[in-house]
């Protein structure tokens, strides 16, 4: 955690969880010089996220799966959170990576509440933040292995950003990760040129014939998913729903026995 | 007092020869200083209320807060010396969040009182450190229902329905007695917390002051927040009019 976390504000005192000391801080360590390790692939993932701004607001869907290797291994993961009232985030790639991320942003977040000064996070100043922690990591050769989108309401505008494992980064009205990029992309934007000023209702429609599409020709997408949406009546994490589907011309395909 | 000038009350690691920690006792009026605070714990929650002395016309509405969020669903209120009980709230902060990264749940409040208990009785153990010179009371409510916590600098915690501490904590616990506490529901209690600070007030020594009032139960669902300002204001009405009506009775008497 070290370089995520910052110094405490007063580091001579005992830290929580240990005992009170005054003679502490004397004694000779002994460093043991061990091989640096680095992540080098993800173990358990999560596939692709999607998002789009609406008017008057944003969401963000993925699906529940986590897939280790090509086993649907774990298929209850719920990869999108809300933040606070203006912010929601999802992510794919290692869940490892994303629980630790999400234990760091829910904590900060109580910290932020805890001032109680009126001021939280914002959708950019989380987008900002993460930038910095995902670039910093992969500058240390050790990434953090996760496509982030943050999506929320910013003095009342939609916000929607990207940033992946190498700290690239870029906001826009729609967004998709991994397979999503390939697939669910193209789709969301040619909705989206159609029109700009989608409903909310809309909007879900989209995002849940995007995930079906994705359910249908990804391989690592699973057919139960969540779907978080900022309006200006706040934020929400609706209720996991499974996608209805239709398979019966599936007998037809041939070729691939 | 008896302990100036024996020399056993310079350091907090010497006993005087009758078993006192004179350093203790100092760090325990430094409490009684300061302006009351108090705490009651319902049937559906735990209600704090603070008198907030305002010893300059020139500070800022709302300025030196004393009641904290410790955690979502952890309150503290202070009396005392304010910037040693602010350190005790960062440890508290401390401890509520190494908990929560360490097994990812909220901290349970006897842990909590017993964690940052320890820490405050540390430091009346060593010649090198001060005793904190506050009082602070910790409340929460969870699925084990209603908790109400006070720490001394002495390091001495016990779980109460109610206390009081500061200038009129002897005022104040007498009040607190006089109310069926564990019947009430926090939306009633406020307004007796209201009143007993208001009624503990002293206004021929203290000119003005800020009431300060927070919650948590089951009503915030769980999480510890300043009450809403319409129930403040109710609040407060309450206990004004309260007080009207026994400076009412006070001439009829005369």
């Amino acid at each position: 955690m070290e370089g995520i976390m910052e110094q405490p504000f007063w580091a001579n005192g005992p830290k929580p969880g240990s005992f009170y000391d005054f003679h502490a801080g004397h004694s000779s360590k002994t460093t043991t010089v061990m091989p640096v390790k680095h992540t080098q692939y993800p173990m358990v993932t999560g596939s692709s996220v999607i998002g789009i701004q609406f008017d008057g607001g944003v969401m963000i869907a993925a699906d529940k799966l986590g897939s280790y290797g090509s086993l649907a291994r774990y298929r209850n993961c719920s990869r999108i959170l809300k933040v606070n009232n203006t912010t929601i985030m999802g992510a794919g790639g290692d869940y490892a990576d994303f629980q630790f991320l999400r234990d760091i942003v829910e904590q900060r977040v109580i910290d932020e509440e805890c001032l109680d000064d009126g001021f939280n996070y914002t959708p950019r100043s989380l987008f900002s933040w993460l930038t910095r922690v995902l670039y910093n990591r992969r500058s240390r050769f050790n990434p953090l292995w996760n496509t982030v989108l943050v999506g929320g309401l910013q003095d009342g505008e939609p916000f929607l950003g990207y940033v992946d494992k190498i700290g690239t980064a870029y906001q826009s009205p729609t967004a998709a990760s991994g397979f999503g990029a390939y697939i669910a992309l193209p789709m969301l934007r040619e909705a989206y040129e159609r029109n700009d000023k989608m409903s909310e209702d809309e909007a879900k429609t989209l995002l849940e014939s995007c995930l079906r599409v994705l359910y249908y020709r990804d391989c690592r997408a699973w057919n139960k998913y969540d779907i978080a949406i900022v309006t200006h009546d706040g934020s929400r994490l609706e209720e996991s729903k499974t996608l209805s589907t239709d398979w019966s011309t599936a007998d037809m395909v041939s070729g691939y026995e | 007092m008896s302990s100036i000038g024996t020399g056993y009350d310079l350091s907090a690691s010497q006993f005087s020869p009758d078993g006192r920690v004179f350093q203790v006792e100092y760090a325990q009026k430094a409490v009684e200083n300061s302006g009351t605070a108090i705490a009651i714990r319902g049937k559906d929650g735990v209600v704090f209320g603070v008198e907030k002395l305002v010893t300059s016309k020139l500070y800022e509405k709302g300025a030196n807060k004393r009641i904290f969020n410790v955690d979502r669903h952890v309150g503290m209120a202070v009396a005392g010396l304010l910037a040693d009980a602010r350190q005790v709230v960062e440890v508290a902060r401390d401890e509520a969040s190494s908990y929560r990264s360490s097994y990812g749940n909220p901290i349970p409040l006897k842990y909590l009182a017993e964690r940052v208990s320890m820490y405050m009785h540390a430091h009346t153990l060593y010649s090198m450190a001060r005793p904190f010179g506050s009082s602070v009371m910790i409340g929460t409510y969870d699925v084990d229902g209603p908790q109400l916590f006070l720490l001394e600098p002495s390091g001495i915690s016990y779980g109460y329905f109610g206390c009081a501490i500061g200038k009129a904590q002897q005022n104040g616990k007498t009040e607190i007695e006089k109310i069926k506490m564990k019947d009430m529901s926090i939306r009633d209690l406020v307004k007796e917390v209201a009143k007993i600070i208001y009624l503990v007030h002293d206004e021929v020594k203290d000119k003005t002051f800020e009431l300060e009032l927070s919650w948590v139960g089951e009503q915030t669902e769980g999480r510890h927040e300043l009450v809403p300002p319409e129930v403040f204001s109710d609040a407060e009405k309450y206990a004004k009019e309260a007080m009207e009506e026994s400076d009412g009775s006070d001439d009829d008497e005369l």
